[in-house]
């Protein structure tokens, strides 16, 4: 089943051209990954998917709704999740707080004013925290844990969304290969819960994660398939080794 | 010492098992609630000094209005003055025009003016796709500039003399004139409202608020309409504003354009920015700490000329460099920041 469809996506900043007219499907279970050179378009066109820009052309339709137009947030509720390259957790907040405001942005606004869900969730938030290893750092300040860290505590409220699609931008840029491998291990049993997008640049860590790659380069679809196809993909092969 | 740096000392003392530091904001409370209470009796010999203490009481409700948007919300509203003089501005229209100055239908009335304008406003400058700081800051101080213009010409209230002769506050027959009733009723309120903005800002609510003020874009993409939130605590602030405009109307029997235009304007921000924003006692310590110096030192012959001056200077050195204000200084930036989940007990210890 299609969860995710783009088609046609062209997106211009002034007179660059970020995407030329991309075509992408995500299967509903599959983690898909985004592979391609820099400046190939893969943040922009998961920005593009999540909301954070409007599409100067083309349609994106997500669990057969027409989001093409639709703001972040109502993306959002209907159940994508974006994790940002750079760090966004709200670092004035405690990591608790970080979790709770993830947990509890279904919430009605009556509900918010006279906080009836903090006790539930108080044992979902040390569960999702619990997960990626931050259990024991819930009081402290977002802002004050390792870059790593940050990034895990960023997976976590996506993660808390619950969303039918999850897409992480670069999970693991600036990590140690050790926090590399620790990354892989948290995302691999998430395949249960939702369909993920990702775009990294650790080519080993995506060939151990996805069972498909779509790569991008500058701003169009070269190719797309298995692991195994792509990495025998002639194409591919042209454009890394001509870059490298 | 940075802001960052201080809160990753604070972090780091508490992972390596030392003592969590005594919270400082409940006793600071306390203290002030002690102060107010305790003023009348003090000061029962000087009626003088209880206008004073009761246009500081007015006042503070400003100030809080203005850090419920700034403080907590990240709302830079410029203008908030505009949501005290016109509500002060129909209280005192209702008691000429209509006769009318009971306590149960004047006050629910400014609130209800002050809220309903407060909405109209955010209608215009908070909604829309990504309206900039800057942009809200700049709107709402050319509505308050534009309201005082326009009273400022229209015969019907008053011009540039604005309405003096306001009726006193009534509650049945009884009415609330200027001293230790009025100073009491005045008490009550700014508890009533600081006691409810507390809970506010505390509740699951206020963590939305807290997460606006430092990345709406991020709340967007986590599924909150940021601008339903915006426009709910920016209206709540105009219902705030709106009863402080009007006990001031009474108490001073006078409202006039300056009561909403830029200038008062500016005096809430600065009382919140000297107090210290986030904090809610700060707005009310800020407006004490002005409020009680104006006083004193514009009495004193030798520097009346030059005290705005002085002023000027001391809250430039303040925002330079004490921007978490006077509050700031005993309350840690991690307490003022505070938790709004549950406690637990060694949470935090084991990292």
């Amino acid at each position: 089943m299609t969860l995710l469809k783009v088609t046609s996506l062209t997106k211009m900043f002034g007179q660059l051209r970020a995407l030329d007219g991309v075509d992408l499907t995500v299967r509903a279970g599959t983690f898909h990954g985004l592979i391609g050179p820099n400046g190939s378009g893969k943040s922009t066109l998961l920005k593009v998917i999540a909301g954070a820009y409007a599409p100067t052309s083309g349609t994106i339709r997500f669990d057969d709704i027409n989001i093409t137009g639709a703001p972040p947030f109502e993306r959002a509720r209907a159940g994508l999740s974006l994790k940002f390259q750079i760090t966004s957790v709200l670092p004035e907040l405690s990591v608790y707080d970080n979790v709770l405001l993830a947990l509890q942005s279904r919430d009605r606004l009556v509900s918010l004013l006279s906080s009836r869900t903090r006790r539930i969730l108080d044992d979902k938030v040390m569960a999702a925290l619990d997960r990626f290893g931050l259990a024991g750092r819930a009081d402290d300040l977002a802002g004050v844990l390792s870059h790593g860290q940050q990034q895990w505590l960023e997976i976590a409220l996506a993660l808390a969304c619950r969303p039918k699609l999850l897409l992480l931008d670069e999970p693991t840029g600036g990590m140690s290969p050790e926090e590399r491998r620790v990354t892989g291990d948290l995302l691999r049993p998430i395949r249960s819960e939702c369909t993920l997008v990702i775009v990294e640049h650790d080519i080993d860590f995506i060939k151990n994660l996805c069972d498909c790659l779509t790569v991008l380069d500058q701003g169009r679809v070269l190719d797309e398939g298995s692991i195994e196809q792509i990495e025998h993909s002639t194409k591919v092969q042209e454009v890394y080794t001509s870059r490298v | 010492m940075s802001a960052q740096q201080s809160v990753a000392d604070e972090s780091s003392a508490k992972r390596s098992g030392l003592r969590r530091p005594l919270r400082m904001l409940p006793l600071i409370e306390l203290a002030v609630l002690c102060v107010i209470v305790a003023a009348p009796f003090a000061l029962n010999g000087r009626p003088d000094l209880i206008t004073l203490f009761t246009n500081i009481i007015i006042l503070s409700l400003l100030a809080i209005s203005f850090d419920l948007c700034w403080g907590f919300s990240g709302i830079l509203s410029f203008g908030q003055a505009l949501f005290f003089g016109v509500p002060g501005y129909v209280i005192a229209l209702v008691g000429r025009d209509l006769g009318i100055s009971q306590i149960w239908l004047t006050i629910p009335l400014a609130m209800l003016t002050g809220l309903l304008l407060a909405f109209v406003v955010a209608l215009f400058l908070l909604v829309g796709r990504r309206p900039t700081p800057i942009f809200v800051a700049l709107g709402t101080l050319t509505g308050s500039y534009a309201a005082e213009r326009l009273v400022s010409g229209w015969q019907y209230v008053g011009a540039g003399n604005g309405l003096s002769a306001v009726k006193l506050l009534q509650m049945g027959s009884y009415e609330f004139v200027e001293g230790i009733e009025f100073y009491s009723l005045a008490c009550v309120i700014l508890l009533a409202v600081y006691l409810g903005a507390r809970a506010l800002v505390r509740s699951q609510f206020g963590l939305v608020l807290a997460g606006i003020r430092q990345n709406e874009e991020r709340l967007a993409f986590l599924g909150y309409r940021v601008q339903i939130f915006k426009m709910l605590v920016f209206s709540l602030a105009g219902m705030i504003s709106g009863v402080a405009g009007a006990l001031y109307s009474y108490h001073q029997g006078f409202i006039g354009p300056g009561n909403m235009g830029p200038g008062l304007s500016t005096q809430a921000v600065i009382y919140c920015l000297l107090g210290g924003p986030g904090t809610l006692i700060g707005p009310v310590i800020g407006t004490a700490v002005i409020e009680l110096l104006t006083y004193v030192l514009a009495d004193i012959e030798s520097i009346r000329q030059f005290w705005p001056v002085f002023l000027g200077f001391v809250l430039l050195g303040i925002i330079l460099f004490q921007p978490n204000g006077i509050v700031g200084v005993a309350v840690s930036i991690r307490e003022r920041i505070g938790s709004y989940g549950l406690r637990r007990k060694g949470a935090g210890r084991q990292g």
